[in-house]
C-alpha cells in the first residue's frame, strides 16, 4: 500500500461527505456527513503521518480531531433538537425564517 | 582672573532676569537686588584693578577663548579678552552704574515702573560689559546691539510722553544706520580671514592679506558703527534727544558709557585703520566737536547744554583717535566719564529740585528743565553746586583737574599731527575752538543756573537740596574729577604721566608697508607740543570762561546786543544748524515721497489689477468648474452613479441570499473550485 491509495480513499470519502452535506435536507444526515469530512482528514493525518515522518504529531492531530467532533456533535445535535422544538421538523430548509 | 570676568558680565543679566519676571513682588520693588549685583560687580572690577596696579605691567593681557559652535569647515570662536583697557573700562562702567543707581533710587522712587527701571539698567550694565570683555568682532556687535536696545527702552522709559516715544525710536534708527556699516565692515573682515577674534583679524592684516583700498573701506564701514553709537556728526542727531529719558539714565549711557562704546571699538581697531581712514576719522571728530559745541552755547535746555557737550567732547576722542592719539582719547574717555556723568547727576538734581518745587506750586506748565526759569540756586542747593562747578571746571580744562590733562593731551596729539601735516592745520584750529566754546558755554551754564537773580521768587522759596541718595555721588564723580586720581604717582598737576599713562600703551599701527608714525614717534611729537598745548589750551579756556563772566555773570555785554550782532549765527545755533531738517527735507521727505508713489503702485495698480485679478479669475474659474464638473459631472454622474451602480448591483444579487445554507455551501464550493482552477493556471 502506498500513500497514493490512502488519498484516494480520503478523497472518496471527503467528497461523498460534502455531497451528503449540500444534498440531504435532514439535519441530523447533513452531521453524519460532517463526520465523514472530518474522518476523511483524519485518514489523511495519518497517511501523512506514517509516510513522511516517523514521528505521531499526525495520531496526536486525529486524536483531537476526533475530541473536537465528539464535542462538535454535541453542540449540533442540541441544535438540532432546538430546531425541532421551533419548527416541528429537523429539515433545515424550514429553518429560513431570517431570510424573510 | 577669567573667572572674575565672566562673574562682571553673568551679575547683572542674572539680576535683569529676576528683575524683569519678579521684581515688583520683591522688597522694596528690588531695587537692592540690582544695587547689590552691580556693586558686586564693582567690587570685583576694583579688585581686578589693584591687581594691575600690583602687577604693574603694560603688556598684560589673559584671554580665554571658547568654540561657540562648529559648522563645517567654519569653526566659530568667541571668548574674554581681559587686559589693562579692560580693566580699566570695566571700573569706569561698574563705578558709574553704581552710582547711578544709588541715585537712581532717589530720583525714580515716585515712578510707577520703578523695578522695570532698575531691570533696564542691570540690562544695559550687562551688555555694556559684554562690550568691553568680548575679544571679537562678533560678540561686540552682539553686545552693541544689546545696549542699542537698553538704550531704546531707556530713553523711551516715559513713553506715556510722546517726545519720549519719538526719542528712542530716532535713537534706535539712527543708530542702525552706522550699525548696517559696522556689519558690512565686520563681514568684509571675517570674509577673508574666517575668524571675529581680534588676535586673528590684527595677524591677517599684518600679514597683508587686504590690500590698503580694502582695509580702508573695511575701517571706515567698522568707524561707521562707532559714530552712530558715538554720536559723530552727522549721525549726532539722536544724543540730543535721548535726552528724554530719566537724567541718571543719560549720565550712565548717554554721557558716560554707551556712546563711549565707539570710541573704545576705534581705540581696539586702531592698528588695523589705514591712513586715509584715519584722516577720515580725525576730520569726523574735529567737525563734530566744534560743531556741537557752537550748539551748545545757545540752548537753553540745561540737559541739551550737557548733551551737546557730551557730543563736542566725544568729537575730541574720535579726533585723538584719527591723529594717533589714541591713548590720549582714552585718557580723555576715562575723566570724560566721570565729570560728564556727575554734571549730568548734577543737572538731575537741579531739575529733580526745580520739578517739586513746581509740583509744590501746582505748575505743570513750566518747564523744570529750561535755565531760564531757574539762577541763583547756589545758596539752595550747596552740595550741588560745588559739584557741578569742580565737573565744570574739569570740562574747561583748568589746570588741577583731571579734563585739564586729558584735553591737553587730546590737543598736544592734534597740534603734533597739525604741525607734521601742515596742510591738516583746520583739525587743530577746530579743536582749539572747540575748546573755546565748552569753557564758554560750561560757565554759562553755571552763571545762569546758580547765580544772578532767581526767575520767579515763588519757585526759588520751595528750591531744596536734594536727598543724601542723590548727594554722595555727585560728591564723589566730582572729587573723581581732582588730577592726582589719574596721575598718581605724579604730583606735578601740568603733567599727565603717572599710572594710566604707564600702564595704556599705544600699539603700532599694523597696515603692512605703510607710513604711519610708530608709537613712540607720536609720543615724540606730542611731548614736543605738549607745551604749546598748555599754553594754548589755558589761554581759549581763560578766553571762554571770560566772556561768559562778561556777559552772564557781570552783565557788562548784554546777550542781546550780540544776539543782534550775530543774528544769522545765533540762529544756526540756535536750530542746531538746521541738520534735523536738512536731513528731514532731503532724506526723510523724500523717502516718504517715494514710499507714498510706491504705495500708490502697490495699492491701485499691483492690488487692484494684479492681486484683485486673480481674485477675480479664481472666482470665475472656480463658477464654471463648479457648475460643468463639480455638480454636473461629478456629482450628477460619478457620485450619482456610484449610487445607481450599488442600488442595481444590490437588487440582483439579494437573489442569491436564499436563506438556504446548502446553497451558500455550494456557492462557497464553487469559489474554492475557482480559485483551484486559479492556481493551477
Amino acid at each position: 500500500m502506498d500513500l497514493n491509495s490512502y488519498l484516494i480513499i480520503s478523497a472518496i470519502l471527503f467528497s461523498l461527505g460534502l455531497f451528503g452535506v449540500i444534498t440531504r435536507r435532514n439535519g441530523v444526515a447533513v452531521l453524519m456527513s460532517i463526520e465523514l469530512i472530518l474522518n476523511a482528514a483524519n485518514i489523511n493525518f495519518i497517511a501523512f503521518s506514517r509516510y513522511s515522518g516517523m514521528d505521531f504529531s499526525g495520531h496526536i492531530f486525529s486524536l483531537f480531531v476526533i475530541i473536537l467532533a465528539a464535542a462538535e456533535a454535541a453542540v449540533a445535535l442540541a441544535i438540532i433538537l432546538n430546531i425541532f422544538n421551533n419548527f416541528g421538523s429537523i429539515n433545515i430548509d424550514d429553518a429560513n425564517k431570517m431570510s424573510q | 582672573m577669567i573667572n572674575y570676568g565672566i562673574a562682571i558680565l553673568l551679575l547683572p543679566l542674572l539680576s535683569f532676569i529676576i528683575m524683569i519676571f519678579v521684581g515688583k513682588k520683591l522688597p522694596n520693588r528690588g531695587d537692592w537686588l540690582s544695587i547689590g549685583s552691580v556693586a558686586i560687580t564693582f567690587c570685583l572690577s576694583l579688585s581686578l584693578f589693584i591687581m594691575m596696579l600690583f602687577k604693574y605691567d603694560p603688556y598684560f593681557k589673559v584671554e580665554k577663548i571658547f568654540t561657540w559652535f562648529n559648522l563645517g569647515t567654519l569653526d566659530l570662536k568667541i571668548g574674554i579678552l581681559i587686559d589693562n583697557i579692560t580693566i580699566i573700562m570695566l571700573l569706569v562702567v561698574s563705578l558709574v552704574s553704581t552710582l547711578v543707581h544709588i541715585y537712581s533710587t532717589s530720583y525714580m522712587k515716585e515712578d510707577s515702573r520703578y523695578s522695570r527701571y532698575f531691570a533696564f539698567l542691570s540690562l544695559f550694565t550687562f551688555s555694556m560689559n559684554g562690550i568691553i570683555l568680548s575679544n571679537n568682532l562678533l560678540g561686540i556687535y552682539i553686545f552693541w546691539e544689546l545696549v542699542g536696545l537698553s538704550s531704546y527702552l531707556l530713553i523711551g522709559f516715559w513713553f506715556e510722553k510722546e517726545s519720549a516715544a519719538n526719542a528712542s525710536k530716532k535713537a534706535f534708527l539712527v543708530n542702525r544706520v552706522g550699525d548696517i556699516g559696522m556689519f558690512i565692515g565686520i563681514m568684509l573682515f571675517f570674509s577673508s580671514i574666517g575668524s571675529f577674534l581680534f588676535k586673528d583679524l590684527y595677524l591677517g592684516v599684518s600679514q597683508g592679506m587686504f590690500s590698503v583700498d580694502t582695509l580702508t573701506i573695511a575701517g571706515l564701514c567698522l568707524f561707521a558703527g562707532a559714530v552712530g553709537k558715538s554720536a559723530q556728526f552727522p549721525l549726532h542727531i539722536w544724543l540730543p534727544d535721548a535726552m528724554e529719558g530719566p537724567t541718571p539714565v543719560s549720565a550712565l549711557i548717554h554721557a558716560a558709557t554707551m556712546v563711549a562704546a565707539g570710541v573704545y571699538l576705534a581705540f581696539r581697531l586702531f592698528p588695523i585703520f589705514t591712513p586715509q581712514a584715519l584722516t577720515i576719522i580725525a576730520y569726523v571728530g574735529a567737525i563734530t566737536a566744534v560743531f556741537a559745541a557752537i550748539i551748545a552755547i545757545t540752548q537753553n535746555d540745561i540737559k541739551k547744554v550737557l548733551a551737546y557737550s557730551t557730543v563736542s567732547q566725544l568729537g575730541y576722542m574720535i579726533l585723538a583717535v584719527g591723529v594717533g592719539a589714541y591713548t590720549y582719547g582714552f585718557f580723555h574717555l576715562v575723566t570724560h566719564a566721570a565729570f560728564k556723568a556727575g554734571l549730568f547727576l548734577c543737572s538731575g538734581s537741579v531739575i529733580h529740585a526745580m520739578h517739586h518745587a513746581y509740583h509744590k506750586l501746582d505748575d505743570h506748565k513750566s518747564d523744570a528743565q529750561d535755565m531760564r526759569n531757574m539762577g541763583g540756586l547756589k545758596d539752595k542747593m550747596p552740595v550741588t553746586f560745588y559739584s557741578m562747578l569742580f565737573c565744570t571746571i574739569a570740562l574747561s580744562g583748568i589746570p588741577f583737574t583731571s579734563g585739564f590733562l586729558s584735553k591737553d593731551a587730546v590737543l598736544a596729539g592734534t597740534l603734533a599731527f597739525s604741525s607734521q601735516y601742515p596742510n591738516h592745520f583746520l583739525l587743530s584750529l577746530f579743536g582749539f575752538s572747540a575748546a573755546l566754546f565748552t569753557a564758554f558755554y560750561m560757565f554759562r551754564l553755571i552763571f545762569l543756573t546758580f547765580y544772578g537773580k532767581p526767575n520767579s521768587k515763588k519757585v526759588f522759596d520751595n528750591i531744596h537740596e536734594s536727598p543724601i541718595q542723590m548727594t554722595t555721588p555727585l560728591i564723589i564723580l566730582s572729587s573723581l574729577s581732582f588730577f592726582l586720581f589719574f596721575t598718581f604717582p605724579n604730583f606735578n598737576p601740568l603733567s599727565y604721566d603717572g599710572w594710566f599713562m604707564t600702564l595704556v600703551k599705544s600699539k603700532d599701527s599694523l597696515v603692512p608697508g605703510y607710513l604711519n608714525p610708530t608709537a613712540y614717534q607720536i609720543k615724540e611729537e606730542i611731548g614736543q607740543a605738549h607745551n604749546l598745548a598748555l599754553f594754548l589750551s589755558l589761554s581759549v579756556a581763560a578766553l571762554g570762561i571770560g566772556f561768559a563772566f562778561l556777559i552772564y555773570y557781570s552783565k557788562l555785554i548784554s546777550p542781546d546786543s550780540i544776539y543782534r550782532r550775530l543774528k544769522v549765527l545765533h540762529n544756526l545755533s540756535f536750530n542746531k544748524f538746521f541738520i534735523d531738517e536738512i536731513l528731514k527735507k532731503y532724506l526723510i521727505d523724500p523717502f516718504l515721497k517715494i514710499s507714498k508713489y510706491i504705495a500708490i503702485f502697490d495699492w491701485d495698480v499691483y492690488d487692484k489689477y494684479f492681486i484683485n485679478g486673480f481674485g477675480r479669475i479664481t472666482e470665475n474659474f472656480s463658477k464654471t468648474v463648479g457648475n460643468l464638473w463639480d455638480y454636473k459631472f461629478l456629482d450628477q454622474k460619478i457620485i450619482d452613479g456610484f449610487g445607481r451602480i450599488t442600488k442595481f448591483s444590490g437588487s440582483k444579487l439579494r437573489l442569491i441570499q436564499s436563506g438556504k445554507i446548502q446553497n451558500y455551501l455550494i456557492l462557497v464550493l464553487v469559489g474554492i473550485i475557482i480559485l483551484y482552477v486559479f492556481q493551477a493556471i
